[in-house]
C-alpha cells in the first residue's frame, strides 16, 4: 500500500520525520518497505541563476552561472525560459536524471561533464521532465523564490511515498485513513476523520432503483444510492494527482472518485450506468453454471454456481466485488449512476477471483473481510466526492439491503486479569483506556469498580478484533514492547519424552566426520534425469515396498520436478561436481529423508524414511611428503562403514551384492552379524558407466549407503547398553601367519576360520600380497593372530597346539598353506 | 619326540631372543642374522634336519621351526629399526627439518546448517526444550488450518506452497514452515510442553541471493500454565545472547502470523542494526482449543527461525545459495 506523506496528512498532523514515521509504523506491525522520496534525486539540489549570457557559438543555448551554495557554476542552457535571480534545480555531474528524449518510459542517465559546442557545461538546470515530476520539457522548471539555495531539491519539491507491507489482518490500512488513524495514535495526535456530508435532491431513492440480494449469504449487506445529471469528464488535478502518486491511472471523475473512497478508507465501491441497468433493479445471486459476463476489460468470464454476480432482470452486470460489467460501464454518454457500496463474503470473493485470475485492489480488501459498517460510510463519503468533482443530484436516501444485520461480533470483553495472563505486566487502567481511545476504540467498565476490565466495542474498520488477545496486541503494538521485562520461563520442565531421532543420528554423522568426510545437504526434490542416472536400488524381491517417485503439482524449475526416491543420485552428483574443481580428497555424505508413495492406505502421507548416502573419490590424501597419494577405493568406503558400526556398537557383515549401480563383483550388502541379519545397507565401487554419467575428472568412486531408519531400530532394540567387559588379566600370545592361497580364496573365510579357535581373541591382515615369488594364480596373505585365554596364561604349547588346528583347517578347507 | 623338537625350538627361540637383545651396534645385529637366520644359521641347518626326523613328527616339526623363523625375522626387523633411530639421535641437529609438514589425517566436517542448527538447538536443549521432528511431507490441514488457516485465507499468500497432491482429499504438500509440529507434539502431548523441531521446509519462491525454495527452519513451542510474552522475551533474550554474543539486546515489533496473537517479529542488534531473525508470538487460542488444549488454562509462546538466515548473519555469507550448492570451496570453510 502506497501512503504518499501529503495525503495522509490530510487526516493527521505529522510533527515527526519521515523516517521517525516509518520507523514508528514499522514497531507497530505496519512495516514500511521503503520510503519512496518521489521526487528526490541524489546530486540535485537548489541553485540560483546569477548571470545569464549568450552562448559564442550557438545562438539559441545561452551560458548560465549558477550558485549552488557551494560555489558558482557555468552551465550551458537551452531553455527559452531561463532569466537572472530565478531558482532553480540544478543537477551537478553524477545525478541521474531521466531522459526526456527517450521512447522507453523511465529510462534515467547520468550526467558527465561535456562540452557542449565548444563550452563545457559542469552540470545542468534541469526541466520538469527530467527530474521525472511531470512532462514539461519546453523549458527549465522555476522554484519559487524562497526557496533555500544548496538544499536538496527532493526537500523542496518532493513528497514521501510509504510504501508498506500490510500483514492480511489489517484491511483497514488498505485505506489511507486507517494509516491515519495508526500515526495518531502513535504520535499523540488527532485523527481528522474526512466529512461525510452531501446535499441531496429530487425524487428519493427507493422511487429510482431496486435492489434484491437473493443470496444473502454472500452478500450481508448491499447499499445503493442514485445519482442523477453528473458530468462524466476528467477528474480534477487534486483528484488526478492523488491516484497518480499511488499509481493508479485515472479513468473519468466518477470512477475516479470511487477509486479514490477505496483508497481513502479501504471499502471498494462500483459505479454502474443508471440508465442501462434494466428496469433500474439490481439483483445480488450466484450465477448459474456456465453463465457469461463480459466485464468492462472486455473478456468474457465463465462463471460456476458459486460466482456470486450483480444482475438485472436481463442478466449479468457485474463480478460482485471484482470487476463491473461492460454492459453498465460508465461512459461519456453517461448522465444517471448507480452506486453501489457492499459487503461480500470474503473466502467466495477469494475464491472466484482466484479461479478466473482476477485479484484487483478490490479483492485484495474484501478476501480480507470487512466490517458492513464501513458499506454506509464509504458510500456517503463517495456521494461527496463524487457531487465534487462531478456535479449531479444525489437522490435522498440509501437503498440498504442488510440480510447479514446482526450476525457480525459487536464487542469483546477485556479484563486486567487477561491482559496480565498474556504480558506478564499489567498496564496501568489510564494507559489502557488512553490506548484504546487513540486507536478510536470505545469502550466501557465490565463493572462499577472499573478496574476489572472494558467492554470494547469493535469499530466498523476493524475486522480483525474478535479475542482479548486482538486487543492485548493492540495495547502492546502502539504502548511498545521495548519496556517489557525479559523473565525466564518458569514451572516445571516437561518429562522427557523418548524417540529423538537427532541424537543417533548425531552419533553416525560425527563418526563420518572424524572419519575424515564432508556432510552436505542436496534438494529434496531433484530431475527425473538426474535420477535416472543412479538409479534408487530395486525393491528387495517379496517386499511390499512400492518405488512410484512423487512429483509436485508446481515444481519451482525442471531441476526440481521429483521428490527424491534415494540420495544415490545427488550424493554422485555432488562428488563428482566437486571434483572439477576441488583438488583435494573428495568424501561426501548426506543424510535425508527419502520419499515414495505409501503403500498403506490408512496412511495419506508417503513414506519418508532416513537414508544416509557416502561417496569417495580422487586421491585418499592431499598431494604430501610421507603419504599414501592412491585414489579411494573399495576398501575406504569399507572402512567408513566399520568406523560407523563401531561408533555406533553394531556388527555388521559384508555379503556379496549384485546391484547394477555397483561394478560387478565389487558391491558388498551390509547386514547385522546376528541371526537376523537385518539388512542394514550397501557398499561398493560405482559401477563405471554410471560414474561416467556425472562427467567427474576422477576415474571411480567408491559409495556407501545405509539405512538409517533400520540402524535405529536396532540400536532402540537393544535391550541393555553396551557394557562394558573386563579386560582379560593374562597376556595374550601374537603369532603371525604366513599363508600361500589360490587367488580367488576369500581372506574373510580364512579370518572366520582363524576366529572361531577358542583361544584366539583376534585376527587381522597385516598384508596380502600378489605377483613375484608367489606364483601364478596365487597370493599370499599375512594373518597376525592373538591368543588368550580369560583365565589362565597360556603356554607356548597350548598356543602352538591352537595355531596347528587353524593351519589344519585352512588347508582342509580353503586349500590354503604355510608358506614355506 | 614331536615333544622333545618342540622344547627345543622353544629354548632355540630364547636364547636367539636374548643374544638379540645384547646386541647394540649394526655390526652385532649383522652377526646375529649371520648366526641365526643366515643360510647356514641355526635355523637353517634345523630345517634340513627336518627330513631326518620319524616321518610322523616332521610336519609338526617344520611348522615350529616355520613360525619361528617368521617371528625371529620380525624381531631382528624391529632391532635394525629401533638400532637405527638411537644412531640417528646423534646426527647433527641442524640436519633435522622441522618445517616439513606434519603428517595429518583429513578433516571431515559437518554442512554450516547442521552446525548451525546443532548450536541453536543446544541452546534451547539447555532451557528444557526437547528436539522433535517430523515429515516433510506433510497434510494441508497441519500446515495450515490447525495453525488458524483455512483454506481461502489470505494468510496463505505469504506462504506459496508447493503441493505434492492437491486433489486427494487429504491434500498433501511440502511443508512451508516447521510450525506443523506444534500441533502434531500437542495432540500427542498434555502440558507443560517445551520443544524444538528442526527441518528442512520449502516454498514456491524465485531463488536469489536472499530467498531458497528449500531452507531450515527450527520452531520453538512452550505451553503451560502462566507463559507470558515477558517468558518469550526472556527466552529468546538468552537465546540472542548464546548465539551472538552476551552483549546483544533483541527487539520485538507487531507482526502477524495467524497462529499467534500477539505476533511479533524479532531482532538482534548486529553491528549497530537491528536484523530480524524470526518471527514469534503468543499461541492463538484457537490452535490450543483445535489440539483440545483448554485455553483458559493454558497459555504459550511459540517462534521460528531459519538456520541459514541466522548463519548467514553470524558467517557473513552473502548468497543463500551457497548452501545446497555442496561446493567444498564453501563447506571447508567450517
Amino acid at each position: 500500500m502506497k501512503v504518499p506523506l501529503s495525503w495522509l496528512r490530510e487526516y493527521v498532523d505529522v510533527n515527526i520525520d519521515v523516517e521517525e514515521l516509518a520507523h514508528r509504523l514499522t514497531m507497530a506491525g505496519n512495516e514500511v518497505d521503503s520510503i519512496e522520496k518521489f521526487r528526490h534525486i541524489d546530486n540535485v539540489v537548489v541553485g540560483k541563476v546569477l548571470q545569464v549570457s549568450p552562448h559564442p557559438n550557438a545562438d539559441r543555448l545561452r551560458l548560465v552561472q549558477v550558485d549552488d551554495g557551494e560555489g558558482t557554476h557555468e552551465v550551458v542552457c537551452g531553455a527559452p525560459n531561463v532569466a537572472k535571480d530565478q531558482m532553480i534545480a540544478y543537477a551537478s555531474v553524477g545525478a541521474v536524471l531521466f531522459d526526456p528524449y527517450s521512447d522507453e518510459d523511465g529510462k534515467t542517465t547520468k550526467l558527465r561533464r561535456t562540452k557542449i559546442r565548444g563550452v563545457e557545461s559542469s552540470g545542468m538546470v534541469c526541466s520538469e521532465k527530467e527530474l521525472g515530476i511531470g512532462d514539461d520539457h519546453d523549458g527549465i522548471l522555476v522554484l519559487p523564490a524562497s526557496s533555500p539555495i544548496g538544499t536538496p531539491i527532493g526537500d523542496v519539491i518532493g513528497d514521501a511515498v510509504l510504501d508498506i507491507e500490510l500483514t492480511p489482518n489489517r484491511p483497514d490500512c488498505l485505506g489511507v485513513v486507517g494509516v491515519a488513524r495508526d500515526v495518531a495514535a502513535l504520535t499523540g495526535e488527532t485523527l481528522r476523520f474526512p466529512s461525510l456530508d452531501y446535499k441531496t435532491y429530487g425524487p428519493n431513492v427507493d422511487d429510482l432503483a431496486k435492489v434484491t440480494v437473493a443470496d444473502g449469504d454472500l452478500s450481508p449487506r448491499y447499499l445503493g444510492a442514485v445519482i442523477r445529471n453528473v458530468k462524466i469528464g476528467p477528474s480534477p488535478e487534486w483528484l488526478q494527482e492523488r491516484l497518480l502518486a499511488i499509481g493508479e491511472r485515472p479513468i473519468n471523475n466518477v470512477v475516479d472518485a470511487t477509486n479514490f473512497v477505496m483508497f481513502e478508507l479501504g471499502q471498494p465501491l462500483h459505479a454502474f450506468d443508471y440508465d442501462k441497468v434494466k428496469d433500474h433493479h439490481v439483483i445480488v445471486r450466484r450465477a448459474t453454471e456456465g453463465e457469461v459476463l463480459t466485464t468492462l476489460d472486455g473478456v468474457d468470464r465463465k462463471l460456476d454456481t458459486e460466482s456470486l454476480l450483480i444482475t438485472d432482470p436481463n442478466g449479468g452486470i457485474g463480478l460482485a466485488g471484482i470487476m463491473g460489467g461492460e454492459n453498465t460501464e460508465i461512459s461519456e454518454t453517461t448522465t444517471n449512476i448507480f452506486l453501489e457500496s457492499a459487503n461480500f463474503n470474503p473466502q467466495n470473493n477469494r475464491r472466484t477471483a482466484g479461479m478466473l485470475g482476477m485479484r484487483s485492489e478490490a479483492t485484495l480488501r474484501f478476501e480480507k473481510g470487512l466490517r458492513a459498517g464501513l458499506t454506509e460510510v464509504a458510500i456517503k463519503r463517495c456521494l461527496r466526492i463524487i457531487l465534487a468533482v462531478a456535479d449531479g443530484e444525489v437522490a435522498p436516501g440509501l437503498i440498504d439491503e442488510w440480510p447479514g444485520e446482526g450476525t457480525e461480533q459487536e464487542h469483546v470483553d477485556l479484563t486486567r486479569n487477561h491482559i496480565h495472563r498474556v504480558m506478564g505486566v499489567n498496564y496501568p487502567v489510564d494507559q489502557v483506556e488512553a490506548t484504546l481511545s487513540a486507536l478510536g476504540f470505545e469502550f466501557a467498565p465490565l463493572d462499577s469498580t472499573k478496574n476489572n476490565g472494558w467492554r470494547v466495542a469493535i469499530p466498523y474498520w476493524r475486522s480483525d478484533i474478535a479475542i482479548p488477545e486482538d486487543l492485548v496486541e493492540e495495547l502492546a503494538r502502539i504502548i511498545g514492547y521495548d519496556d517489557l521485562p525479559a523473565t525466564p520461563v518458569a514451572g516445571q520442565v516437561p518429562r522427557w519424552e523418548p524417540g529423538a531421532k537427532h541424537s543417533f543420528r548425531n552419533r553416525v554423522i560425527d563418526a563420518l566426520t572424524a572419519f575424515g568426510m564432508r556432510q552436505t545437504i542436496t534438494y529434496a526434490a531433484i530431475a527425473d534425469e538426474l535420477e535416472a542416472k543412479a538409479p534408487p536400488p530395486a525393491p528387495r524381491p517379496g517386499s511390499s515396498d512400492s518405488t512410484a517417485s512423487l512429483k509436485l503439482e508446481n515444481a519451482v524449475s525442471g531441476q526440481h520436478t521429483t521428490l527424491r526416491r534415494s540420495l544415490r543420485a545427488p550424493t554422485l552428483e555432488s562428488a563428482a561436481r566437486n571434483t572439477r574443481t576441488w583438488r583435494a580428497p573428495v568424501a561426501l555424505f548426506e543424510t535425508g529423508l527419502v520419499f515414495q508413495s505409501n503403500p498403506d492406505p490408512n496412511d495419506p502421507l508417503p513414506s519418508q524414511n532416513e537414508q544416509l548416502t557416502g561417496v569417495l573419490t580422487g586421491p585418499r590424501n592431499d598431494a604430501a611428503w610421507g603419504r599414501d597419494s592412491n585414489n579411494f577405493d573399495f576398501y575406504d568406503a569399507k572402512g567408513a562403514i566399520e568406523h560407523v558400526m563401531e561408533a555406533i556398537g553394531i556388527e555388521a557383515k559384508f555379503i556379496p551384492l549384485e546391484d547394477p549401480s555397483y561394478a560387478q563383483g565389487k558391491a558388498a550388502e551390509i547386514v547385522t552379524n546376528d541371526r537376523k541379519g537385518t539388512p542394514i545397507g550397501t557398499v561398493g565401487v560405482v559401477d563405471p558407466a554410471i560414474w561416467e554419467r556425472f562427467d567427474a575428472v576422477t576415474e571411480n568412486a567408491a559409495m556407501f549407503e545405509l539405512d538409517i531408519e533400520a540402524l535405529r531400530g536396532i540400536v532402540d532394540d537393544k535391550t541393555r547398553a553396551d557394557s562394558y567387559s573386563p579386560y582379560p588379566r593374562y597376556p595374550d600370545s601374537q603369532r603371525d601367519l604366513a599363508l600361500v592361497a589360490d587367488i580367488g580364496i576369500q581372506v574373510g573365510d580364512a579370518i572366520r576360520i582363524c576366529e572361531q579357535n577358542r583361544l584366539v581373541k583376534s585376527a587381522s591382515v597385516f598384508d596380502v600380497y600378489e605377483g613375484g615369488g608367489v606364483g601364478d594364480g596365487k597370493k599370499s596373505i599375512g594373518i597376525r593372530v592373538i591368543y588368550q585365554s580369560d583365565n589362565r596364561t597360556l603356554t607356548s604349547d597350548q598356543v602352538s597346539r591352537a595355531e596347528d588346528q587353524i593351519v589344519r583347517r585352512l588347508e582342509h578347507e580353503l586349500g590354503v598353506t604355510l608358506r614355506s | 619326540m614331536a615333544e622333545n623338537a618342540t622344547a627345543s625350538t622353544q629354548e632355540l627361540e630364547r636364547a636367539a631372543l636374548d643374544s638379540l637383545a645384547a646386541a647394540k651396534s649394526e655390526s652385532q645385529l649383522e652377526e646375529w642374522r649371520v648366526a641365526y637366520l643366515g643360510r647356514r644359521g641355526e635355523l637353517s641347518t634345523r630345517l634340513r634336519s627336518v627330513g631326518s626326523l620319524p616321518p610322523e613328527d616332521r610336519r609338526e616339526a617344520g611348522a615350529s621351526l616355520n613360525r619361528l623363523k617368521i617371528s625371529l625375522t620380525a624381531a631382528f626387523d624391529q632391532a635394525v629399526s629401533d638400532t637405527s633411530k638411537s644412531e640417528r639421535q646423534t646426527v647433527p641437529s641442524d640436519a633435522f627439518d622441522i618445517t616439513l609438514p606434519g603428517r595429518r589425517g583429513n578433516l571431515g566436517g559437518l554442512h554450516p546448517s547442521e552446525m548451525m542448527m546443532r548450536e541453536i538447538l543446544g541452546v534451547f536443549n539447555d532451557m528444557g526444550f526437547q528436539t522433535v521432528e517430523g515429515p516433510i511431507v506433510e497434510l494441508e490441514i497441519y500446515n495450515f488450518d490447525m495453525l488458524n488457516i483455512p483454506a481461502d485465507h489470505p494468510a496463505r499468500d505469504l506462504q506459496d506452497t508447493l503441493w505434492v497432491d492437491r486433489s486427494s482429499k487429504d491434500k498433501i504438500l511440502l511443508r512451508t514452515q516447521t510450525s506443523p509440529m506444534q500441533i502434531r507434539t500437542m495432540e500427542k502431548q498434555k502440558p507443560p510442553v517445551r520443544i524444538v523441531s528442526p527441518g528442512l521446509c520449502f516454498r514456491h519462491e524465485a531463488t536469489d541471493a536472499t530467498h531458497e525454495w528449500q531452507f531450515h527452519q527450527i520452531e520453538g513451542l512452550a505451553v503451560d500454565e502462566g507463559i507470558t510474552m515477558s517468558d518469550l522475551k526472556g527466552t529468546l533474550y538468552e537465546f540472542a545472547r548464546r548465539i551472538f554474543g552476551t552483549q546483544r539486546k533483541i527487539r520485538f515489533r507487531c507482526d502477524y502470523f495467524p497462529f499467534v496473537e500477539p505476533g511479533v517479529d524479532v531482532s538482534v542488534d548486529w553491528n549497530g542494526r537491528w536484523v530480524e531473525i524470526m518471527g514469534a508470538g503468543m499461541v492463538h487460542p484457537k490452535v490450543l482449543e483445535g489440539v483440545g488444549y483448554d485455553s483458559s488454562k493454558y497459555t504459550g509462546f511459540a517462534f521460528g527461525m531459519g538456520p541459514e538466515r541466522i548463519a548467514m548473519l553470524k558467517y557473513d555469507i552473502e548468497d543463500i545459495r551457497h548452501f545446497f550448492s555442496n561446493d567444498l570451496r564453501f563447506l571447508s570453510q567450517f
